[in-house]
């Protein structure tokens, strides 16, 4: 495949209405999969074993480590937009960066509630601002308010979708810092556990229904980012017709 | 407070953010669908529906 063609191919693939037909076609299977996963999840999540230090506790670590995964990614998603727009100046990908947006807040709120709620029976404390990893996740829940506030507050939406994508590749930097927070500093949270080059330390028992969990929650935020993606391509074919609409009762 | 309410609680918490998420996408799906099928309807049309192109059509 020549350069070329693999371009028409990937430029093919990320029209927009190539998208709402392929996404229309995939969505109800992608969901019925999350369905299956969460509660295949959810039974493996209740029937593994207590742990022997913190008991009952651990069972909270089957929302809340997905949860703060999912927040990164969630970024992750929106930088790899990012570039997408500001290399390829495609729509499409300001499409993804826009929907993506609210699901990774609502993520890392739900990474920095769970981790809250099993901090406190853990370390006897709901938070800790001297801790970095706490720190950092919160500075990422209000980064992606201060995006969701922005791309709202530019009426000009050329100029929205260019300055949004800078500031989503600046804001990145703050993902490396999250993910080795608890190694450069001394911090009350845990190492990673799962995700070692030494292979992960957690026990099979409690490593597989969090494994199940966490694709659960992957393909929870794929349905909902590419059924929000539909929605935001129609907002703007809306405003689109709308605008011709005006033009044409001139 | 027994260490069961912390989990009920993530657990709780979790499945009400989960539903307002779903809640949310399928409620503007169905919104922003209902506009263009009104528009539609009084004969307004997207500029590349004049012309047969939706393969090139990259505009959103």
């Amino acid at each position: 495949m020549t350069t070329t063609t693999a371009g028409n191919t990937f430029t093919n693939l990320a029209n927009p209405t190539r998208f709402l037909n392929l996404s229309g076609t995939v969505l109800p299977w992608m969901a019925g999969v999350t369905a299956l996963l969460f509660a295949v999840g959810l039974f493996m999540a209740f029937t593994a074993p207590e742990d022997y230090q913190q008991g009952v506790t651990v069972r909270i670590m089957y929302i809340h480590v997905p949860a703060a995964w999912l927040s990164m990614m969630c970024y992750t998603v929106m930088a790899i937009s990012a570039i997408g727009t500001l290399v390829w100046r495609h729509p499409l990908a300001d499409v993804s960066a826009k929907a993506a947006a609210p699901i990774g807040a609502a993520f890392t709120f739900l990474a920095l509630i769970t981790g809250s709620l099993w901090g406190k029976p853990m370390w006897g404390a709901w938070w800790a601002w001297g801790d970095a990893r706490l720190t950092s996740v919160f500075v990422l829940f209000l980064m992606y308010l201060g995006l969701i506030a922005l791309i709202r507050a530019i009426p000009d939406p050329s100029r929205a979708v260019r300055l949004t994508a800078i500031v989503i590749l600046v804001g990145f930097v703050n993902i490396p810092i999250i993910k080795f927070s608890v190694e450069w500093w001394n911090t009350l949270h845990q190492p990673a556990s799962v995700i070692r080059l030494d292979g992960p330390s957690i026990h099979p028992s409690m490593l597989y229904p969090l494994l199940v969990m966490a694709l659960a929650f992957t393909m929870l935020f794929f349905t909902l980012h590419f059924s929000a993606m539909r929605a935001e391509i129609w907002r703007r074919r809306v405003a689109s017709m709308r605008r011709r609409a005006a033009q044409a009762a001139a | 407070m027994s260490h069961d309410v912390y989990v009920a609680l993530a657990y709780g918490i979790t499945a009400i953010v989960i539903a307002a998420l779903i809640l949310w996408v399928v409620l503007d799906q169905r919104a922003r669908r209902a506009e263009l099928s009104e528009l539609e309807a009084r004969g307004v049309r997207r500029r590349s529906d004049a012309a047969p192109a939706s393969e090139t059509d990259h505009g959103v």
